[in-house]
């Protein structure tokens, strides 16, 4: 593995690995006083965010830490455009300081795969290698959220072959929703998307999975829901006609969370809306895995740390 | 002066040899011989055709120097086969008044390669608020023909409605972007599943076929001539067969990159690729080949849209849309339309340059191969294979995305009004 | 599931150890620990056996079942992944990581025996030395082999030793377990294919 910028690039066999990987990791440094492993002492890994995220920022930093790595953050607010310098100058300048990791949030769809081909252009002259981790980039992708969905539906559900899971909300503006359907999928779930038109993007139908506009009709037969955020923004787009109706038709409250099966896990990739997408009392109810989703996205960025940085370069 | 071009091929048919003097075809017969004092082309058995006339072109200038210059772009249109080109307004300053199309159209004299002839801004400042100066445009020594806030929608219904009503009185045209702008804001990509898949913002087609269907009814009211930049859904071409088949004055281009591209190439994220209209689908694609076959649209239009490597070397959202194109039209277009058949050389300079020329109100430019006529041609090589190379082309900037790719037909020559402009790939000064 | 690093055995494979050898091995390694750490059923608070993955692991549990058959008392037995500690991780592609498992009671304290299947650079076993540090402070460290083939490159040596196989570098020991492979046994293979690559015995 080179870079990760995208859930696509990863075949069922390279998911697994990294998921055991994660697994490895927390079993190793469960209950250990000293969370340190040597494995990437010496190693460089950058994290260059463009938007806000202190969660995504945070746990990038501890999994590089706890893998020895020296882990410096870069905050570059606001677009390339608006700060002067381009993305491609900025990526590179990090690049030749000697990061061997580079860890993107950016606001464009696309980010992280650009500055992959730079890197990758640029090691062609100067030989040093740099990997790109995609932290989310625009409405595209964020794989690295979606790797720890799956860890934790993994710890909850045995496995997420032949597995049902719905994913609730705002698909449309959702990198977290792009990345698992392709994942969940990969992995050989069932995947179904539950939205209304507004919030569904055109050419849904080809993507590997199920769409539906029922909430209610669905929760019966899932093995596991991951609701998504629903961003106050959207309603001025027209999106819908109001919170209370979203509520209504869309979230998660104590009612709907009879009707899954017994005990089937609730995901969110945080932060909640509690009240819109997801009721308070179902936020707190021991189905909501919101804290064991926190915690697996540690150990699988460590994992993917591990499988970027620690064997040879290829 | 005196040109000889020995052994060239009108439309790909009989080969001849044709005597121009000054500027104009004096003669065309077998065997000719050359007078001591006339230059010779050997046109080697290549198909002639009447010089080629792009529609729709961004050359920069004034502004946008960094992309492209008059001067830079008559070389390439040149070296592409084109006799006359049309300089979109959105420069900086926006070519909404005299004193700017009266520049461009001295700094194209001044060049003299190919005849630049200036559009003006249907709106003040492409605001798309107040109408521009039509009138004094038109009568001024540009002598503006063609009027388009390309790169922008007239999207206001009233504006357009003006537009087009004033525009009948001075028997000029409105050339629209159509894009209805509530339905793209933001819009990155063709809407459909490539960009649902990247997470790119989707131009619906719909934004470009509703205001292709106003402003049709539009035309029809005003009795105004509308031409249709650009025209990349194939929903609207239905739009367009009905218009016409009502009477209406509509004609309408087609890029050559809507002829071969599909957004299937978004997958990389480089922004060469990015272009508005957005490259759609292969259905999309091959509806366009077909509605050119049949003439529901008119003509191949390159919008040759250069942007210096700053604003393609970008994240995909950040980049400027656009791509170079006339010194590849004619190879896309011997690709897409004559090895499939769909056609032949006549329909070439019906595509390229005579219906063109009729739209642009250019009374020397496409005209037909014959004598009395004038001597603006282009000399192609209909067996030759090329590589296009971005820092090969005559453009300032690269932004082809042809890159790398192997197209058949090559322009040999480019003759305006019996002057040799362009020749074996170089351009003669 | 067999361990693609050690590839398939060759034309070229000759055998050193058989099954009932192995057994045999075992069964006097486990005498042999019993004896230097008089476990017994009054002593059993002190030991702990930790395999080193893949084969390391199974021969830690072999070595824990004879040890209980022969004194009556199960020593704590578990396994600990040293691949997080190697030295030689960017000479490869990343390595897939294998079961930790300290037995509950943890180490602090213990006399732990390391168990591999092939001791030769000595590598693995100060990668392992390294992991039970971040897991605790044992009392004692010792190092049980099934075979020891030379070769060192670091100041270690094992306590228990099944076989010494005088070796040159090009030749590769292929150990086999029923739990692993198919069957049990040590082979040499005496031309191998890839002439630097010597399992995980490293």
């Amino acid at each position: 593995m080179k870079h990760l910028l995208s859930v696509a690039d990863l075949d069922a066999a390279t998911a697994t690995g990294l998921l055991d990987t994660s697994s490895r990791l927390k079993e190793t440094l469960l209950g250990r006083e000293v969370r340190k492993l040597p494995t990437l002492r010496g190693r460089t890994v950058v994290t260059l965010f463009y938007e806000d995220s202190t969660r995504t920022r945070v746990s990038f930093e501890i999994a590089g830490k706890w893998m020895s790595a020296d882990t410096i953050n870069i905050s570059a607010k606001g677009s390339s455009v608006s700060k002067g310098e381009s993305l491609r100058d900025t990526a590179l300048t990090v690049s030749a300081m000697g990061a061997d990791c580079v860890i993107v949030r950016h606001p464009a769809s696309g980010a992280a795969h650009r500055i992959a081909g730079w890197a990758d252009k640029d090691a062609a002259t100067t030989g040093t290698h740099t990997s790109i981790v995609n932290a989310g980039d625009g409405t595209h992708e964020h794989p690295t959220q979606a790797l720890l969905d799956a860890a934790t539906l993994r710890d909850e559900l045995g496995a997420i072959a032949g597995r049902r899971i719905g994913i609730v909300g705002d698909v449309l503006h959702s990198r977290v929703a792009r990345s698992n359907v392709l994942l969940l999928s990969t992995l050989g779930a069932e995947v179904v998307l539950i939205a209304p038109p507004t919030l569904l993007p055109t050419g849904v139908a080809e993507w590997p999975c199920r769409v539906s506009h029922h909430l209610d009709a669905e929760l019966p037969a899932l093995d596991a829901v991951m609701m998504l955020r629903v961003q106050a923004e959207r309603m001025h787009g027209g999106f819908f006609p109001s919170a209370r109706e979203y509520a209504i038709a869309y979230g998660l409250n104590e009612n709907r969370l009879r009707l899954l099966p017994e005990g089937a896990p609730v995901l969110h990739p945080g932060p909640m809306v509690r009240g819109m997408e997801i009721a308070p009392a179902v936020a707190d109810a021991p189905n909501a895995k919101v804290l064991a989703q926190v915690r697996n996205g540690v150990h699988v960025r460590m994992a993917v740390l591990y499988h970027l940085l620690a064997g040879a370069p290829e | 002066m005196t040109l000889l071009i020995k052994n060239a091929k009108p439309y790909g048919e009989q080969a001849v040899d044709l005597l121009v003097r000054d500027g104009v075809v004096v003669e065309i017969g077998a065997d000719l011989t050359a007078p001591e004092d006339a230059e010779t082309l050997d046109a080697g058995g290549h198909v002639l055709l009447p010089g080629l006339v792009d529609l729709h072109v961004h050359l920069r200038e004034p502004g946008g120097e960094e992309s492209e210059t008059i001067e830079t772009g008559s070389h390439a249109a040149a070296l592409g086969g084109f006799t006359a080109v049309f300089a979109m307004p959105n420069t900086d300053p926006v070519a909404d008044t005299a004193v700017v199309v009266e520049h461009v159209r001295r700094r194209g004299e001044e060049v003299g390669l190919v005849d630049v002839h200036p559009v003006g801004a249907v709106t003040t400042g492409l605001k798309g608020e107040k109408l521009a100066e039509l009138g004094t445009m038109a009568q001024s020594a540009a002598q503006v023909r063609l009027f388009s806030d390309d790169g922008r929608c007239v999207n206001d219904p009233l504006i357009m409605r003006r537009a087009l009503e004033y525009a009948s009185a001075l028997d000029v045209v409105i050339a629209q972007h159509a894009e209805d702008h509530r339905l793209t804001g933001g819009a990155q990509a063709h809407e459909g599943a490539v960009a649902s898949r990247l997470g790119l913002q989707g131009w619906p087609a719909t934004a470009e076929e509703t205001v292709v269907a106003r402003d049709c009814a539009l035309a029809r009211e005003a009795g105004a001539a509308l031409h249709v930049c650009h025209v990349s859904s194939r929903h609207t071409i239905a739009v367009l067969r009905a218009a016409k088949a009502q009477g209406v004055r509509v004609s309408a281009e087609v890029t050559p990159h809507h002829l071969l591209l599909t957004d299937g190439r978004l997958t990389g994220y480089d922004p060469v690729n990015k272009v508005n209209p957005p490259l759609r689908t292969g259905t999309d694609t091959q509806a366009m080949r077909e509605a050119l076959a049949e003439g529901v649209i008119d003509v191949v239009a390159t919008d040759h849209a250069p942007h210096a490597s700053q604003y393609k070397d970008t994240e995909w959202a950040a980049a400027k849309p656009g791509m170079l194109g006339l010194q590849t039209a004619l190879s896309v277009v011997v690709h897409t339309m004559v090895e499939p058949g769909l056609l032949d050389w006549h329909g070439v300079a019906r595509v390229m340059s005579e219906r063109p020329a009729e739209i642009g109100n250019l009374p020397d430019q496409g005209r037909p191969i014959a004598v009395g006529e004038p001597a603006t041609f282009c000399l192609v090589d209909p067996d030759a294979q090329w590589t296009v190379r971005g820092a090969a082309l005559a453009s300032r900037a690269a932004n082809t995305p042809y890159e790398g790719m192997r197209l058949p037909g090559a322009v040999v020559a480019t003759v305006l009004r019996g002057r040799i402009t362009a020749r074996d790939g170089k351009v003669v000064a | 599931m067999a361990d693609p690093r050690r590839g398939d055995v060759g034309d070229q494979a000759r055998e050193l150890l058989t099954s009932a050898d192995v057994t045999r091995t075992i069964a006097r390694i486990a005498h042999q620990i019993i004896e230097k750490t008089a476990f017994g059923p009054g002593n059993t608070a002190d030991l702990v056996l930790l395999g080193i993955p893949t084969r390391g692991a199974v021969l830690a549990r072999r070595l824990a079942a004879a040890i209980t058959e022969f004194t009556g008392a199960a020593p704590a037995v578990g396994s600990v992944d040293a691949t997080l500690y190697r030295d030689d991780l960017r000479r490869g592609p990343a390595r897939a990581l294998e079961d930790t498992a300290v037995p509950e009671g943890g180490i602090d304290g213990k006399l732990v025996v390391l168990v591999d299947d092939v001791l030769m650079s000595g590598r693995t076993t100060r990668a392992a030395l390294d992991a039970l540090r971040d897991e605790g402070r044992p009392r004692a460290v010792q190092l049980a082999v099934l075979v020891d083939r030379g070769h060192r490159e670091l100041p270690i040596r094992a306590d228990y030793v099944g076989k010494n196989v005088p070796t040159s570098r090009s030749e590769k020991i292929l150990v086999r377990l029923t739990e692993t492979d198919d069957g049990d046994g040590v082979l040499i293979e005496k031309e191998p294919v890839e002439p630097t690559t010597e399992g995980d015995d490293a």
